[in-house]
C-alpha cells in the first residue's frame, strides 16, 4: 500500500564501512542537533498552545489583571468562575453537550454498523457509488438548507430540544461514521468471518462475536470523532437552539457580546467549555488519528 | 432494492441492502426533504416580515439574487478564505510534522500542545483571538508589536479577513499536522538513512522521500478541510459578523444574514440553492479525488 518511490534518488548499497564512519563522526554534532531540534520542537508547539495557555492564565486573574499589560506574575483568584456560574448555569449547558454528542454518536453507529459492514463484506456493483455518494452529502452546506430545516422543526416541535439536536448531528456525522468504519472493516481478513459463517453464525452473531471485537479499536476512534465534532458543532446548535438544549457552543456565543470588559469571565467560561473536550481529546488522539485516514496511512 | 448478489448467496438470511437501508434511506430524507423545500421556496415570495405577500415569484429571486454585489464578494471571500488556509495548513503542517518527527526532549508533549487547538471549538477559539489576541488596545498581538517599536495593528478593521484567516488556519494546522505525523510514522528508516549513505541532503530525501510519501496523506487534509473550510460560520458570527462592509462574509455567512436577519426565506433559499451548486461543483472534483484513493 505504502511504497515509496525512490527512483530518483540513488540508492547503492556501499559497503559497511561506508555507513559507519559518518555516524561516529558525527555523534557530538547529534547532540547538539537534539538540542536545537528541541529548542525549535518546543518554541513551535508553545506558540500554537499559547492562546489556549494564555486564555487559562485570564481566567484566574481579576478583570483589572486581565486587561493590563501581559503579565505572568499575579495572584490567583476563582472569583471569575463565581460570577460566571451565577449567570449562566455551566452544568446545565454541559449537559445537554454530554447527551447530544455521545447520544447523536451512539445512534450514528448504531446505523453505520451494518452499512458498513454489509459494504465491506458483501460489496454490489453499488458499494463504491453509495459511499462516494454519501461523502458527497457532507458537502452540502448547512446554510443551504438551513430555512427548511428550521421550519420543520419548529412545526414537529424539535426546535430548542436536544432530540431534534441528536437527529441533526447523527445524520450530520453518518457519512463520515460509514466512511470509516468501512475502512476499517475491509482491512479485516475475510476468512475470519468466513469460519464463523461456516460454523453456524447467524448474521447478527457474526457482527456481535467476531467483526466487533475485533475492529473495536477502529470503531472506537471513529467514536472519537464522532464525539468531538459534535461537541464543537457550532452552525446548528446557535440556529436550532435557545434555552432548554443549548449546549456549550451556545453557551459561550452568549459572552461573546462586545460592551464591557470581561475577558477574565469569558476566559473563565470558555476554559470550562473546552476542558472536557480538551482532556478528552489529549487522552484519545493517538486512537482517533487512525480512523482520520480513511486507510491512507498505514 | 432487494436484489441478492449474483452468486445468489445471502449471509445468514439477511440481504446485504436491507442492512444499509436505514442509514441509506436517512441520509436521503436528511439530503432531499430539506433540498426539495429549499428549491421550493427559492421560487416563492416569501418573507416573515411580510405575511400577506406570499406567492409565486418565478425567478424573482435570482433575480435579485444574481444582481446583488454581495453575492460575488462572498463567492470571492468564501475562495480566498478557503484557498488560503489551505495553502497554510497543507504546507505548515507538512514542515511541522517533518519537525515534530525528529527526536528532541520532550517530544510527545510538545505534540499534544501542537494539536491541542483541534479540539478546541470554534466559538472559543474565535472568541478568545479576537478578545486577547488582537484586541487593538490590550492584545498580546499589540503588546508585542509595541514592544518591539512597531505600530499596533487594528486587526479586524484593517485585515479583517486575514484575521479570519490566521484564526481558522490556526485550528486546523494542528488537523493536517496530527494527519501528516501519523503518515510519517509508516516512512521506512532505512530508506531515508540509506539515501542519506549515498549522499542525499535533507531537501533531496524531503522532497523524493518524504513527500511523495505523504502524497496520499496530504490528499486527505485537503479533503476533510475543505468539507469544513466551505461552511465557515461560527468564527466569522462570533468575531467580525461578516463586516467590515462586506470584507468577511462568505456564502454561509450571506445566506445567515438573508434569512435569519432579514427574514426572506425566499431570498435565502435561492442563496442556498446557489451554496449547494457550488458546493457539488467542489465535490465532484473531491470526489475523483476520492476515487482514486479507493482504487489503490
Amino acid at each position: 500500500m505504502t511504497t515509496v518511490k525512490t527512483g530518483q534518488v540513488p540508492l547503492a548499497h556501499d559497503s559497511e564501512m561506508a555507513r559507519a564512519t559518518p555516524r561516529k563522526a558525527s555523534m557530538i554534532g547529534v547532540n547538539s542537533r537534539k538540542l536545537w531540534l528541541t529548542v525549535l520542537g518546543w518554541g513551535v508547539a508553545i506558540l500554537i498552545f499559547f492562546p489556549i495557555f494564555w486564555m487559562i492564565v485570564t481566567s484566574f486573574k481579576t478583570e483589572a489583571e486581565a486587561i493590563a499589560d501581559p503579565s505572568l506574575i499575579f495572584a490567583p483568584t476563582l472569583e471569575n468562575y463565581v460570577e460566571v456560574q451565577l449567570r449562566a448555569d455551566y452544568f446545565k449547558f454541559a449537559m445537554n453537550s454530554v447527551v447530544v454528542a455521545f447520544g447523536s454518536t451512539l445512534l450514528a453507529l448504531l446505523l453505520a454498523i451494518p452499512a458498513a459492514y454489509s459494504m465491506a463484506f458483501l460489496p454490489t456493483k453499488r458499494t463504491k457509488g453509495t459511499l462516494l455518494w454519501m461523502l458527497s452529502t457532507k458537502m452540502l452546506p448547512p446554510v443551504g438548507v438551513l430555512v427548511p430545516i428550521y421550519l420543520l422543526f419548529r412545526d414537529t416541535g424539535l426546535l430548542d430540544t436536544r432530540t431534534g439536536l441528536i437527529i441533526v448531528y447523527t445524520l450530520m456525522n453518518l457519512p463520515i461514521v460509514v466512511w470509516m468504519l468501512y475502512t476499517f472493516f475491509k482491512d479485516l481478513p475475510k476468512d475470519i468471518l468466513e469460519a464463523g459463517r461456516m460454523d453456524g453464525a447467524s448474521t447478527f452473531q457474526e457482527v456481535w462475536y467476531l467483526l466487533l471485537p475485533l475492529t473495536l479499536p477502529g470503531i472506537a476512534s471513529t467514536g472519537l470523532l464522532s464525539v468531538i465534532l459534535s461537541w464543537n458543532e457550532a452552525f446548528w446548535s446557535l440556529n436550532l437552539t435557545s434555552s432548554q438544549a443549548a449546549p456549550l457552543t451556545a453557551y459561550i456565543a452568549s459572552f461573546s457580546s462586545p460592551e464591557g470588559l470581561f475577558w477574565a469571565k469569558l476566559s473563565a467560561a470558555s476554559t470550562m467549555a473546552i476542558a472536557p473536550i480538551l482532556v478528552f481529546g489529549w487522552l484519545t488522539q493517538k486512537q482517533m488519528v487512525r480512523g482520520l485516514t480513511f486507510g491512507a496511512v498505514k | 432494492m432487494n436484489k441478492v448478489r449474483a452468486s445468489g448467496r445471502t449471509v445468514g438470511g439477511t440481504r446485504p441492502l436491507s442492512l444499509q437501508a436505514p442509514a441509506v434511506t436517512l441520509l436521503f430524507l436528511w439530503m432531499v426533504v430539506p433540498l426539495a423545500m429549499t428549491v421550493w421556496f427559492s421560487f416563492q415570495r416569501y418573507n416573515l416580515l411580510m405575511p400577506g405577500m406570499n406567492g409565486f415569484a418565478g425567478l424573482e429571486n435570482y433575480e435579485y439574487l444574481f444582481t446583488d454585489p454581495a453575492l460575488w464578494s462572498a463567492m470571492g471571500t468564501t475562495l480566498v478564505l478557503v484557498g488560503s488556509v489551505l495553502a497554510i495548513t497543507v504546507i505548515g503542517g507538512t514542515l511541522l510534522a517533518v519537525l515534530f518527527q525528529q527526536e528532541f526532549f520532550g517530544r510527545g508533549v510538545a505534540r499534544v500542545l501542537a494539536i491541542s487547538p483541534f479540539f478546541v471549538m470554534p466559538t472559543v477559539s474565535a472568541l478568545v483571538w479576537k478578545n486577547m489576541m488582537m484586541h487593538p488596545a490590550n492584545g498580546v498581538l499589540s503588546w508585542v508589536a509595541e514592544l518591539l517599536g512597531l505600530p499596533a495593528v487594528d486587526w479586524f478593521s484593517s485585515l479583517p479577513l486575514t484575521s479570519i484567516i490566521i484564526i481558522v488556519a490556526w485550528q486546523w494546522l494542528p488537523f493536517a499536522l496530527l494527519i501528516l505525523l501519523t503518515a510519517l510514522q509508516s516512512l521506512d528508516d532505512d530508506q531515508v538513512e540509506a539515501a542519506r549513505m549515498d549522499g542525499a541532503g535533507p531537501l533531496a530525501v524531503f522532497f523524493y522521500i518524504t513527500l511523495p510519501h505523504l502524497k496520499r496523506a496530504i490528499s486527505v487534509v485537503i479533503m476533510i478541510e475543505m468539507i469544513f473550510l466551505l461552511t465557515v460560520f461560527a468564527e466569522i458570527f462570533v468575531t467580525t459578523s461578516g463586516g467590515p462592509g462586506l470584507a468577511t462574509t462568505n456564502l454561509a455567512y450571506f445566506i445567515y444574514i438573508s434569512a435569519l436577519l432579514d427574514f426572506d426565506v425566499g431570498m435565502a433559499s435561492a442563496g442556498g440553492v446557489v451554496a449547494i451548486i457550488l458546493a457539488n461543483i467542489v465535490a465532484i472534483f473531491l470526489v475523483r479525488m476520492v476515487a482514486k484513493n479507493l482504487e489503490s
